[in-house]
This record gives C-alpha cells, structure tokens and sequence, in this order.
C-alpha cells in the first residue's frame, strides 16, 4: 500500500519534474523581468537608455535619476501622503469594521438584520459608479483638493464589517456572557475580549485595507489638483506623462514606489498571502 | 407594572450598539447611501454642472448612450479585455496552482512568493514600467521580437495591439493573485480522493478532470465573477499607458470608466456620466446575480 502510493522514480519521472521546473522558472523570469528592467534602467545615464540594442545592466552605473526625480517632483511628499492617508484608512477601517462586527455578531436589538442588510447591500457597488455625485457631495463641502476629502471615501469598508462580523461571532458566547456577568462594560468587553481573539482576522483585514488605500487612483487623481496634495500613485502618473520620454527619471520614480512594498512583502510575506487570501476568498 | 423593566445592562448594551452604529451610519450615509441615490436621479437629469436649472428628461440620458459611438467604442473595448483577460487569468493561475500542489514541486513559497511580487506592487509604477517595455522604439518587447525577424511595433499606439498589450500586462498582475487563491481551493480536497484514484490507476490528466476541475468548482466561479468585475472595473493601467502620451490615438483604447470620467469631469456632462455608471452598476449587478444564481441552485 505504502509502496504503491509512492512515485516510481525512472528516469521518465526526473524528466517530467525538470520540465515543471523549467516551465515555472520560465515563469518567474516573466514575473521579475518588468522589475529588473525597471531597476536596472533607473540607474542607466540617459544616453544608456536609449541604446540599441539595450542592455540589461548599465555600463556606467549613476544615481542621477533618482537626484533628478526628488529635485523636480516632490516625491518625499506623495509617499508620505500615501503612508498617511493610507494608514488614517486602515486605522478607520479597523475600528469601524471590528466595533460593528462585534454589534453585528454578538448583540440583539430591533431592525438589526435589516439595517445589516443595507450596508452589505453597497458591496455590490462599484466605486466608479457613485463617484460622479461622491466628488458633487464633497465639493458642496469644499472638500475638493483637500486632504480628508482624499481619505473620506476610505474610511468605510462594507466587506470589513461583513468580515469582522463573521469572525467575531465565531469567538463562544460563553466568554463574552462570562464577561458581562464580571460587570464589564462593553468596551471593556471589546478590547479586553473580542479584539485579542480576533487578532488573525484584523491583521488580515488590516493588510488588505492598507493595500486597497495605497492602491487606490481613480478617486485621488480626480479629487486633488495640487501637486502637494497628490498621493504617490497620481503623483507618478502626472510626473510620467510631463517626463514620458525620460524613461531614465520614470523607472526611478516608479522603483521608489515599488522597492518599500517588495521590501515589505518578502518581509511579511506569509502573513500578507494569508491575509490576501483569507479576505479574498470571503469577498 | 406590565411592562417589564429594562434593566440597567441591557440599556447599557443598547447604548453602545447606538453609539457604534450611529457614526457608521453618518459615514454610510453620507458616502455610500446618498451618491448611489444620486447617481439615479442624475442619470434622469440634464445637467452640466454649470446649468442652474436640472430638468429631468426621462431616459433621454440613457437614449443617447445607446446612439453614442464613444460609448459603443467603450463597451467593446471592455467587453474584449474582460472577455480576454478572465478566461486567460483562469486557466494560468489554475495550471500554476495545480503545477505548485505537485508532489514533483518541492520549493512552493520560493515560486509563490515570485508569483505574487505583482499582486503587491501599486498599478502606476508597474504600468509605467510596462509602458517602457511597449516602447515603440527603444522597448524591450521590440527588442525581443527583433530577435525572431519581426519588425518593431508601435504596441500601445497602433489600435489593433493596444488592448491586448494592456491586457497582457493587467494578466501579468493578477494571475499570482488568483493562483493562491485556487491553491487554498486545492489544498482543501480532502487528499483521500487522490489516493483512490492513484489506486484505480487514474492519470494525472484524470485526476485533474474527475477530482480537482468539479471540486474546485465554487472556487473558479468566485474568481470567475470577481475577475469579470474587476475587468469592467479597469482604469488606472490604461490611463498610464495610452492617455495624454504624445502621439496617443484619440483614445482608441478607451474603456467603461474611462467614458464615465471623460464625461463627467472633463465635459460636465454629469447626468449623462451618471447614466453610463447606472448601466455599470447593471453589468456588474448582472454578475453578482449569476453567482448567487448558481450557488442557490447548488445547495
């Protein structure tokens, strides 16, 4: 039994699996290769980088781009806008989707279900389709080009309550009933019981609603009109169309955009699969 | 008394549910409830933002995108990416999870880490990047095909490659993406069924066919329903690549969003913007039901 589950290892077998290999590894040069470009060009003087036929590494290797990049645009500035505003909608998003996953799941009171139902319901809304009055709402507000007109939008999740709501209620009413017997006021009950043992599912939700902010282009790029205010994925999509021909000074900006996340990635990389992963599945 | 007291726990438990509730309902509300209302009622509006007087005019708005060539230009456009890009994401993403749920492949986290290095990365600078690569001069892809004998292609530029050099590169993005996801699907056969089958001597084709395609069936819906949505979705890589470059078509690659943002923000035209969003909202409404659909007539 034991033998018969085994592979038989001839040579055929070897074959088969280095071709797998093979094909995968061709894979991952398809993968990396837009990336390698992008790196290797951003360290190329301009007149490197259009030379035929190009060359993968640079001959002369230069920072001048990435001078050039900080010196005309303020780059330091989008990404800190982009750090910012992207955590304010983490951070929001946590709290509102933990504290009504907690009311969703593990309280009674009138109208509930239905009151559950309608902010589920805008799930199935896209973005794209109330912007038009989202953008007419804000600029009534004077919110246009402003920084929590940027974020507003951001600071709701309909799939975060959905979601928290599902783990939460996994946690034994026994605990939470135990809790309040104690006297413990619901607050306390939240943080001192519901939120430790939902770690998993916040840190999950919290990496998909950081990346989703940080992603975000459309509603930036039509709320903000000074450079100031851009975060960094408009503010690198204005500098490439002002600079489209200097590939040299686009791949430095867009590597400064890329490297932080790489980095953080290959640093958390099993939490932020995880995390990928476990919000996508429930979406 | 008839009433039974409320006691002083149970109020104190209603409080919080209020003041939970009700600063998520303001932000609901104010974001969510009322732009999608107004969307609605502008889609039956005439108005172009500098207009004092909205009049209604019925489906008029609705009328004239049947009659508009942009927009005829759009849905095609969108419908050709989504109807590209969906199954071509599908059937790599499937082939590599099941490649990388192999016995023969031992060093999974090395490939899945490589494969989702796009997935994490923001949509501007990977457009950017590949707007290098389509370069119709100097880019790599030129390069390469020069290598087999073709001529270099001006890829984003000429209409007849545009779209499918866009949607190759919004596949390239995805496809770690969704290949994690149907590995956790795979991972979740029980591996009893396999074992059966490597008894029965069924091959590896068969046991692809028999066990994992049906069992993975919910799973390749959901990705199925979500990566078409996201398909008419699509907006930030065409942006990067194709508007405002010298040289740029007309915006021959124009797409859904596109339309929508074009006509609202550069044109004012609002209530005619938002017509356009009420029949993405429909499209995309049109999906979710399919889903709902099958999963109801599963169970």
């Amino acid at each position: 039994m034991e033998r018969k589950l085994k592979y038989t290892k001839g040579p055929w077998e070897t074959f088969k699996t280095a071709i797998l290999h093979l094909i995968l590894l061709m894979g991952t040069a398809v993968m990396l290769l837009p990336f390698a470009w992008m790196i290797f060009t951003s360290f190329k003087p301009s007149e490197e980088v259009l030379s035929w036929p190009p060359k993968l590494l640079p001959i002369r290797w230069t920072f001048v781009n990435y001078i050039g990049v900080f010196q005309r645009w303020p780059f330091a500035r989008f990404f800190l806008n982009s750090l910012g505003l992207s955590a304010l909608s983490t951070f929001s998003i946590l709290l509102t989707s933990s504290l009504g996953g907690y009311v969703f799941s593990k309280h009674r009171f009138r109208g509930k279900e239905l009151l559950f139902f309608l902010l589920l319901a805008t799930v199935m809304v896209p973005f794209e389709v109330f912007m038009v009055p989202l953008y007419l709402s804000m600029s009534q507000l004077g919110m246009v080009d402003t920084y929590p007109g940027i974020v507003l939008p951001w600071l709701i999740m309909s799939f975060g309550i959905f979601f928290m709501r599902q783990n939460i209620a996994a946690i034994p009413d026994d605990l939470i009933d135990a809790g309040r017997i104690d006297g413990c006021s619901e607050l306390g009950l939240f943080s001192n019981v519901v939120l430790p043992l939902s770690q998993s599912a916040i840190s999950a939700l919290g990496i998909f609603a950081f990346m989703d902010a940080w992603d975000a282009f459309i509603w930036p790029f039509i709320i903000t009109s000074t450079t100031e205010k851009f975060v960094l994925e408009v503010g690198l999509a204005m500098f490439q169309h002002r600079f489209f021909v200097e590939y040299g000074s686009t791949t430095a900006g867009s590597t400064v955009a890329v490297l932080p996340m790489i980095i953080v990635f290959l640093l958390f990389r099993r939490n932020i699969i995880e995390g990928v992963t476990l919000t996508g599945l429930k979406a | 008394m008839s009433k039974k007291p409320i006691n002083r726990a149970r109020l104190q438990q209603l409080l919080f549910c209020l003041y939970v509730l009700l600063p998520i309902l303001a932000l609901y509300t104010y974001l969510r409830f009322i732009p999608i209302g107004r969307t609605l009622i502008l889609s039956f509006q005439k108005w172009n933002l500098l207009s004092v007087s909205r009049p209604f005019i019925g489906l008029v708005n609705y009328v004239k995108i049947f009659q508009s060539p942009e927009f005829a230009t759009a849905l095609k456009n969108t419908a050709f990416f989504a109807v590209f890009t969906v199954p071509t994401t599908i059937a790599i993403s499937l082939a590599l999870a099941v490649a990388l749920n192999s016995k023969r492949v031992g060093i999974v986290p090395f490939y899945q880490t490589i494969y989702f290095i796009p997935v994490v990365t923001s949509m501007v600078p990977v457009a950017v990047v590949w707007k290098w690569i389509y370069d119709p001069t100097y880019g790599l892809l030129n390069y390469l095909v020069s290598l087999f004998g073709m001529h270099p292609k001006a890829w984003l530029i000429d209409p007849k490659t545009a779209l499918w050099a866009i949607s190759i590169m919004s596949i390239w993005k995805v496809i770690g993406y969704y290949m994690v996801i149907f590995l956790v699907g795979i991972k979740n056969i029980s591996p009893t069924y396999y074992e059966a089958a490597e008894i029965d001597g069924a091959s590896g084709w068969q046991r692809f066919a028999r066990i994992t395609l049906p069992l993975l069936q919910p799973i390749t819906l959901f990705v199925l329903v979500i990566s078409s949505i996201r398909a008419f979705q699509v907006f930030t890589q065409v942006y990067v690549m194709t508007e405002g470059a010298q040289g740029a078509p007309g915006n021959e690659v124009r797409t859904f969003v596109y339309e929508i943002y074009e006509n609202a923000f550069r044109f004012f035209k609002m209530g005619y913007a938002s017509a356009e969003a009420v029949m993405l909202f429909l499209i995309v409404a049109l999906f979710t039901l399919i889903q709902f659909k099958v999963v109801r007539d599963k169970s």
